[in-house]
């Protein structure tokens, strides 16, 4: 299962920008029982938890994306397409996979795969024993429906004010985090519906 | 995406205050109470933002939250209210004060909705018990209202795996029949389109049969690689029933392994009651989770025959790559719940096997595949020695780029430690260099992974190669870099850095005259022999700016220190010998990264020093090379940390109490070797090519030599005429305007404190050399021979003395 997904923002490496890595969107799905807490304020805690974890994974994903763009030196604007209709190259944007072990920043150790369409990064987070290759191309398809259907990297978009539509994606391509073995056709059909109810 | 505007709104989301956020609340309870407008839309759509920004909670005017409850359960609610009521209330959770429940959801959008809130709230108030309820109320009604069943399955799913144990048996049972149905006998005939829409005919078209990915009719049952026009709701559940499938059969699996039926179907090989199984009569007559498990398997077995397809549509043939590592897990599952499936799968996986490679993204299976063979590979020693040979020794060299593959293969390795038997430990250990070359291209996400993994890679026979492989690590990024530029077939985009040329390297590369070396680099086995690659360090000096490389050479220091504290842990005398002699030897061949030569330089040194301390005898021992290495002056500020150390260590263990063979000549020896080097490194002025001898070297130089007088009385005389020269020397002025102050200042303090200790040779010698019993802590504890009253009577004693001396 999928614990989280998030959409963060992601500087190229080599610019001199002192801004932090902000998470722009999130979407945590479902919370385990925590601790008895006897302490009042437990939920807000645990919120605060949840979200600092959630950073804590997009810095990660940032630094490694950065990493990863130095190493191939590909320049920083390889990936940001003059005009919003062109397909963004998903394949070859970078991508990869890291480990947190328990406890740092979550109670179970988790596998992170994020993939990097500047100035964005998208990340899942997950259980240790999933299936890799389908969370990976899971991931990509996400980014693409994101990408198309809420035109992000058109100048004037802005990502934050329009949180119905990605929960609409995900309500139908993740459902409550559950990966789904979704063949061209479905992937079609599900694509349809949704622009049926969220017309752009 | 302009980042200032992100920034702006977001600081601007942070910020609203109490009374105004209360104010906007109140706007937004009015236009909840309204018809849904574009304006309730805009409104909610901030709300979220502003809920959602900020880590810190967020109180909103109860009414707003009464109605935004309110109106996610409404029947009339269009689905992007629903969905942005459902986000706001999930953004704030957990929250106290949620009064939402799913029985006020009125069909299983709805539900999927309020249940995403629920599940949020950490269980709390049991809000996990009562989904669950609320989904077996509806399964258990046949004929749902309203939308369709297939928005369930993933809520189930979520809360299983958020709550194991609260479904009950005949839940359970439930899921698992239903489940059957689904997988198996969802319909093979295309569904109907949704709506005929203005220009269709009016007779109804006879749907055709589903697709394979290829093209053809199917061959058999429907899966998630059968394809249509449109899709029929069974075959919707039959794609979300594969879906959750492994999960289901992990929590519904049973839990205690020696149960009747375990027994009963051990063996794997011809039992008439293995033969039996694999027939589907009787597996009709099956409890529901054994028939379950029973379905799973022949669905499994449908995807591979399926993957051998070649699919029309790119998104098509992933999810066949995506289907084999699925059922290579689900397969691995059963087999563990039920040895029984074990001797039909192993005939399955053998044929997968062969085929995995032949198509690029296909060999992401071969680590599923792996991990089965390491759970039940007793039945099948030879194919699971194929897939290990094809996992450690081809696909390291060949996709050493991949960073998923990487991930997953390393992964792999840290992650089964446990249960890797000493033939697999064996074949792991042989195959450290092609290990490395994952990391060599890739360190940043995968350092801590070695770090975890090299205990376990670090052998006797194979730690000297595995030292010098470590040290000479940026430059097999640099030899992997070059061999995927020359090579003949390259990929559709490069891999490397097309903006870093590098015409000499790549000439080199293919010169005949350094191949072996380079094929000595790349090996994919440990060779057992060690070549010598300075020639590379060389050829490769244009490489070493190549941010990969520097990425690796940053990662290096902290591979040495855990290298260390493994090979620390087995290392017998000889092999200690050998580790220190080659610390020596590398400290001054090295490639020359930026940055990398000083940090490298400090991790050997030291770890010189922590193997002396483990093995003081290593000094009397390796006395000759030591010799040698102290008798050369020229080097000395380029290896100043090393020689600083070895100078040291010199002094410490250099004695009889280390080890019984030292001999008086050999102190003598030393001693003269380091006078010499001291007196021409004071000696010498310094110049723009020959730098100042750092100050440490000087005072190191010069408490050894008195540690060597002190253990060979007769070398006194001239230690202490030594010293107080070196201490009129660092008060002239000469040696005053080419140093620091505080540097000549440290020179003279040291050169006095040595002087006055050498007055008294029986101290000195208790000082410099003491036995073993000095370092107990029950030496300084007792009050009868306690250190602290002997230092007392012998400062008393230097006081006096001092107070006699001139100057």
């Amino acid at each position: 299962m999928v614990h989280a997904f998030l959409i963060h923002t992601l500087r190229a490496p080599n610019l001199e920008d002192a801004s932090l890595c902000r998470v722009l969107y999130s979407c945590v799905f479902g919370t385990e029982k925590s601790a008895d807490d006897p302490r009042p304020h437990g939920a807000e805690r645990d919120r605060l938890l949840q979200k600092e974890q959630i950073l804590t994974v997009a810095r990660q994903v940032e630094s490694l994306c950065q990493l990863q763009q130095q190493a191939c030196g590909r320049p920083p604007t390889d990936l940001q397409p003059q005009s919003s209709d062109e397909p963004v190259p998903l394949h070859e944007a970078p991508h990869g996979a890291f480990y947190l072990a328990a406890g740092d920043p979550f109670q179970e150790p988790k596998i992170v795969v994020w993939l990097g369409v500047l100035p964005l990064g998208f990340a899942l987070v997950l259980d240790i024993h999933e299936n890799l290759l389908l969370a990976e191309s899971t991931l990509r398809l996400l980014a693409r429906l994101l990408l198309d259907h809420l035109r992000l990297l058109a100048p004037s978009t802005n990502l934050l004010l329009r949180a119905d539509r990605i929960e609409g994606i995900l309500a139908r391509f993740l459902p409550h985090g559950q990966l789904l073995f979704l063949n061209d056709q479905f992937v079609q059909d599900l694509e349809k519906e949704f622009s049926a109810a969220w017309p752009r | 995406m302009p980042s200032a505007g992100v920034e702006s709104l977001l600081q601007q989301a942070r910020e609203i205050q109490n009374g105004e956020l209360q104010r906007f609340c109140s706007r937004v309870s009015k236009l909840l109470q309204e018809d849904p407008g574009p304006a309730t839309i805009d409104a909610l759509q901030r709300l979220f933002l502003i809920v959602s920004a900020t880590k810190y909670p967020r109180r909103l005017e109860k009414m707003c939250i009464y109605l935004l409850q309110n109106t996610l359960c409404l029947p009339t609610s269009p689905e992007q209210l629903q969905v942005l009521c459902a986000a706001i209330l999930r953004e704030m959770s957990p929250f106290d004060s949620l009064a939402l429940s799913c029985d006020h959801a009125q069909n299983t959008r709805q539900l999927s909705f309020v249940a995403s809130v629920l599940l949020a709230q950490g269980d709390r108030g049991e809000e996990v018990r009562h989904v669950s309820q609320r989904i077996f109320t509806v399964l258990e009604n046949r004929q749902p209202e309203g939308s369709s069943v297939r928005h369930l399955l993933p809520i189930l799913s979520k809360v299983i795996s958020l709550a194991p144990g609260i479904l009950q048996e005949d839940q359970t049972n439930l899921l698992s029949k239903r489940l059957v149905d689904w997988l198996r006998y969802a319909s093979i005939q295309q569904g109907l389109p949704h709506s005929g829409g203005f220009f269709s005919t009016p007779r109804i078209r006879q749907p055709g049969p589903i697709t394979e990915v290829d093209g053809a009719v199917a061959s058999d049952f429907f899966t998630v690689l059968s394809t249509g026009q449109h899709f029929t709701e069974d075959q919707w559940l039959n794609m979300q029933a594969f879906s959750m499938l492994r999960t289901w059969l992990l929590y519904s699996g049973p839990e205690d392994p020696g149960t009747p039926d375990a027994d009963d179907k051990s063996e794997p090989e011809g039992s008439t009651l293995s033969v039996l199984s694999a027939t589907s009569t009787a597996s009709h007559l099956l409890p529901p989770r054994e028939r379950l498990r029973e379905v799973a398997f022949e669905y499994c077995q449908r995807l591979l025959e399926q993957s051998n397809r070649r699919a029309l549509r790119k998104g098509d043939s992933d999810l066949q790559k995506a289907c084999v590592v699925e059922a290579v897990l689900v397969l691995d599952v059963l087999c563990r719940q039920d040895p029984s499936f074990l001797y039909r799968t192993l005939s399955c996986l053998k044929a997968l096997h062969r085929r995995l490679g032949e198509d690029p993204g296909s060999e992401r299976a071969l680590v599923p595949l792996a991990q089965f063979f390491l759970n039940h590979g007793e039945a099948a020693t030879v194919d699971s020695e194929a897939v290990y040979q094809h996992l450690l020794s081809r696909l390291p060299s060949e996709r050493f780029h991949s960073p998923m593959l990487a991930f997953e293969i390393i992964h792999f390795c840290t992650y089964n430690l446990a249960l890797f038997d000493s033939h697999f430990l064996g074949l792991l250990k042989m195959s450290f260099p092609n290990l490395f070359k994952f990391l060599a291209w890739n360190s940043p996400p995968l350092t801590a992974k070695f770090v975890a993994l090299l205990p376990a890679l670090v052998d006797a026979g194979t730690a000297l190669e595995m030292l010098h492989m470590l040290l000479d690590l940026p430059c097999l990024t640099a030899a992997l870099d070059l061999q995927l530029r020359s090579s003949p077939t390259p990929s559709e985009r490069p891999l490397w850095d097309t903006t870093f040329r590098i015409p000499s390297c790549l000439e080199a590369f293919r010169d005949p005259q350094f191949q072996g070396l380079f094929q000595y680099l790349l090996r994919t086995k440990a060779s057992g022999s060690m070549e010598g690659l300075t020639p590379l360090h060389q050829l490769l000096q244009p490489m070493a700016s190549c941010a990969r490389v520097a990425q690796c050479a940053e990662a290096v220091p902290t591979l040495l220190q855990a290298f260390f504290s493994a090979v620390t842990q087995f290392a017998n005398g000889a092999l200690i010998n050998q580790l220190a002699l080659l610390l020596l030897e590398r400290n001054d061949s090295l490639y020359q990264v930026p940055q990398y030569e000083a940090r490298v330089h400090r991790v050997l040194s030291s770890q010189f020093l922590a193997l002396c301390k483990l093995k003081p005898s290593l000094v009397v021992e390796l006395a000759r090379e030591l010799l040698e290495f102290v008798g050369r002056v020229s080097s000395i500020h380029s290896r100043a940390s090393m020689f600083t150390c070895v100078v040291w260590a010199i002094g410490e263990y250099l004695s009889v109490t280390c080890d019984r063979r030292c001999t008086v000549e050999q102190i003598n020896k030393f001693f003269e070797a380091l006078e010499a080097l001291l007196f021409e490194v004071t000696q010498s002025r310094s110049s723009v090519d020959l730098p100042c001898c750092p100050p440490e070297v000087v005072t190191t130089l010069m408490t050894t030599l008195t540690k060597l007088a002190s253990r060979s009385q007769d070398l006194i005389p001239r230690v202490s005429l030594f010293l107080s020269k070196m201490r009129t020397l660092a008060q002239s002025p000469t040696t005053s305007s080419m140093h620091r102050k505080e540097d000549t200042e440290a020179i003279r303090i040291r050169a006095t404190e040595l002087l006055m200790l050498l007055k008294m040779p029986s101290v000195a010698q208790f000082v410099f050399t003491p036995t073993v019993g000095v370092c107990q802590p029950r030496y300084h504890r007792d009050t009868n021979t306690a250190l602290p009253l002997a230092l007392r009577m012998v400062s008393r004693l230097v006081e006096k003395e001092a107070s006699l001396l001139p100057g």
